[in-house]
């Protein structure tokens, strides 16, 4: 496609989002407003996540693009042919071989190295969004530091349903001073947030890219007396046998039969290929899928 | 046995082939043609224009040919291809009293140098549906006259002779570019203008009807609204002058609003202002409307509270891009979120569960 530059984006653009994309990474959980472009995909399908990449593949890279964890989504299999398409780049689903992921709602089950970046697809970058609406408020609170609603807000949830009822878009503190929405992941993700690689957020809509540089501390918002819980579905996978990994719950029949299995798809098959087989699966073979 | 969900690439294919196929319809009926669009369903473009900020009715034509005239996804065409485009430098501002006017009223004067100038407008037809259109649609010969030559004054401009209404002086700095900088409230007004300009034309619609209807009322008169091509002209520097790199058409609407005076103003008209691409007149007296309402601050005119009032309401939720985008995402898979959510309703029903019959036995 040599209609478009190398992933579609003009070299001038590219350089607008790296900037914001370095100060991101010196300011640990800051959301820095950015002239996020109009995608040819639309608004609310990943178009930051699509920015982000965009500014930091090379051609030397290989990528993968996961959607509620797997390479096989439809938005997945559409982002990743964007990329073929505008930069040529390397495609993989082995979470291993990528050098940048892109993501929608998930951290891959395998643990990532230095050497790769996971750029998350962010709806709503404000964790104080849903408490104050207006974004020149959240931006004050931001820069005083004044996070108490969200702890009234925790605390009203325990003292209401004995419980903190947040399931995803868990919000985290980052380096001891932003409070960050992880995007919309499952809070069972949150503690992989401390990572060894480079972790991006875009979101174009709102025009806000942020980033936790590697091994950075981030802690999932909690009380002494009620200590933070990562959750998953109590069970082990069907396929794979996992019981570790985060579980999609399938409806199987009329009759409401369930199975559940893992939402990570490459670690499943990956699993699956080192002959791993859970209570409803067979083992593996290479044309199965 | 279960074996996962596949075929995503294959779905897309399949899906993509479909709506091509429904896009072109019955094969019996003869296929339209991008010309035919741009030149029988100029509305329709020049609200793709004005809302896709770019100028292009061939281009506009074809994006509502391929959206299959869903204007919305339309200007998501136009939008896309634009942030592709490189960008030279901006133009000059376009002197609009120099426009070759189409259509030019004022509701404020019964007739002012210029005159009024009905133009091809809707206003006083009667909405009975022409069934001779059905069958012919070729228009019967018409008159035409000598067109105005030379620069028609702004009505505006006499007003301010009298000091009667608000100056709005003249400034050399460059605005910023809605498209090129993240928006920041406050914004400056230029910002504001750029973001209705492009704003869906129902949103601004209805911010100015609720403005009407009392919301920060502000009742506003329409002083002119021309409708006509303008030039655009563009410093070139190896040049060392301005030369004309094209004409576009454009809706320009001033409006004279009731002001009470406040501490820092004397009684005095003030203004609201709205500039559209193409003949887009609904859009563009619904922009100056809000364009007015949205100047409380700086008339130091009181907050009632009102949304057209509300600077980050307006500019955040006008582009209908963004907003349909985000809307419509929440038809893509979001299990996982939902699993979550799942296990976190068991939880907290066990636990209510629990307490109740805990309670009951006690």
């Amino acid at each position: 496609m040599s209609d478009y530059n190398f992933a579609y984006l003009d070299e001038q653009t590219k350089r607008m989002i790296r900037r914001a994309i370095l100060k991101g990474l010196a300011i640990p959980g800051y959301q820095v407003p950015f002239a996020s472009r109009e995608m040819p995909m639309p608004y609310g399908w990943g178009t930051g996540g699509v920015q982000v990449s965009a500014a930091v593949l090379t051609p030397d890279d290989t990528f993968k693009v996961i959607d509620q964890g797997a390479d096989d989504t439809t938005n997945a299999v559409s982002i990743r042919r964007f990329f073929q398409k505008t930069a040529g780049v390397a495609v993989t689903e082995a979470t291993a071989e990528a050098s940048v992921i892109q993501t929608r709602h998930r951290i891959p089950e395998q643990d990532l190295r230095a050497d790769q970046i996971l750029v998350y697809q962010v709806p709503i970058p404000e964790p104080l969004r849903f408490l104050e609406p207006s974004e020149v408020e959240t931006r004050k609170m931001h820069a005083l530091e004044e996070y108490g609603l969200m702890h009234v807000k925790l605390y009203e949830d325990i003292s209401q349903h004995g419980d903190i009822a947040t399931a995803y878009a868990y919000p985290v503190k980052v380096e001891g001073r932003y409070v960050m929405d992880p995007s919309p992941i499952p809070k069972f993700d949150n503690p992989k947030l401390e990572m060894a690689g480079i972790q991006l957020f875009g979101a174009g809509r709102e025009q806000r890219i942020y980033a936790i540089p590697p091994y950075t501390q981030v802690v999932s918002l909690d009380f002494d007396d009620y200590p933070f819980q990562p959750t998953k579905a109590d069970h082990a996978c069907d396929l794979c046998g996992a019981e570790e990994s985060y579980l999609d719950e399938l409806i199987m029949d009329d009759a409401g039969g369930r199975m559940f299995m893992c939402s990570d798809t490459d670690y499943c098959a990956t699993r699956r290929k080192q002959g791993h087989v859970g209570a409803q699966g067979v083992p593996y073979k290479e044309d199965a899928a | 046995m279960y074996v996962a969900v596949k075929g995503g690439e294959r779905a897309i294919d399949n899906a993509h082939a479909w709506l091509a196929e429904e896009r072109r319809g019955d094969l019996d009926v003869p296929e339209l043609s991008v010309a035919q669009i741009r030149e029988q369903m100029t509305l329709a473009v020049n609200r793709v224009m004005a809302e896709g900020s770019l100028y292009d009715p061939n281009l506009a034509a074809l994006a509502i040919k391929q959206a299959r005239g869903d204007l919305i996804e339309a200007i998501f065409l136009i939008r896309a291809y634009r942030t592709t485009l490189p960008r030279f430098g901006g133009s000059n501002p376009v002197e609009t009293e120099t426009m070759q006017c189409e259509r030019r009223v004022s509701a404020t004067f019964k007739d002012a140098p210029g005159g009024q100038v009905l133009g091809p407008t809707f206003d006083y037809t009667h909405r009975l549906l022409d069934f001779k259109l059905a069958a012919d649609g070729d228009a019967a010969d018409v008159a035409v006259s000598e067109p105005h030559r030379g620069a028609t004054p702004h009505i505006m401009s006499f007003l301010d002779r009298e000091d009667l209404i608000q100056t709005e002086p003249a400034g050399d700095d460059v605005p910023d570019d809605l498209t090129r900088t993240p928006l920041e409230l406050p914004a400056s007004r230029a910002l504001r203008l750029q973001s209705l300009t492009r704003g869906d034309e129902g949103f601004i619609l209805g911010m100015a009807y609720s403005t009407q209807r009392g919301y920060a009322r502000n009742h506003a008169f329409v002083a002119e609204l021309r409708i006509g091509s303008v030039a655009v002209e563009m410093d070139i520097p190896e040049l060392g002058f301005a030369i004309e790199i094209g004409e576009i058409t454009v809706t320009e609407c001033e409006t004279v609003n009731q002001f009470q005076g406040s501490k820092t103003q004397p009684p005095q008209f003030t203004r609201g202002y709205g500039l559209v691409f193409g003949m887009t007149e609904r859009k563009a007296i619904s922009m100056a409307l809000v364009d007015r309402a949205l100047r409380w601050k700086e008339l130091g005119e009181d907050n009632l509270g009102a949304p057209a009032q509300d600077e980050e309401f307006v500019l955040y939720h006008s582009d209908n891009i963004q907003a349909t985008g985000f809307l419509e995402h929440i038809k893509l898979p979001h299990y996982v979120d939902f699993q979550s959510e799942l296990e976190l309703i068991r939880k907290l029903r066990r636990e209510a569960h629990d307490t109740i019959s805990r309670e009951a036995a006690e």
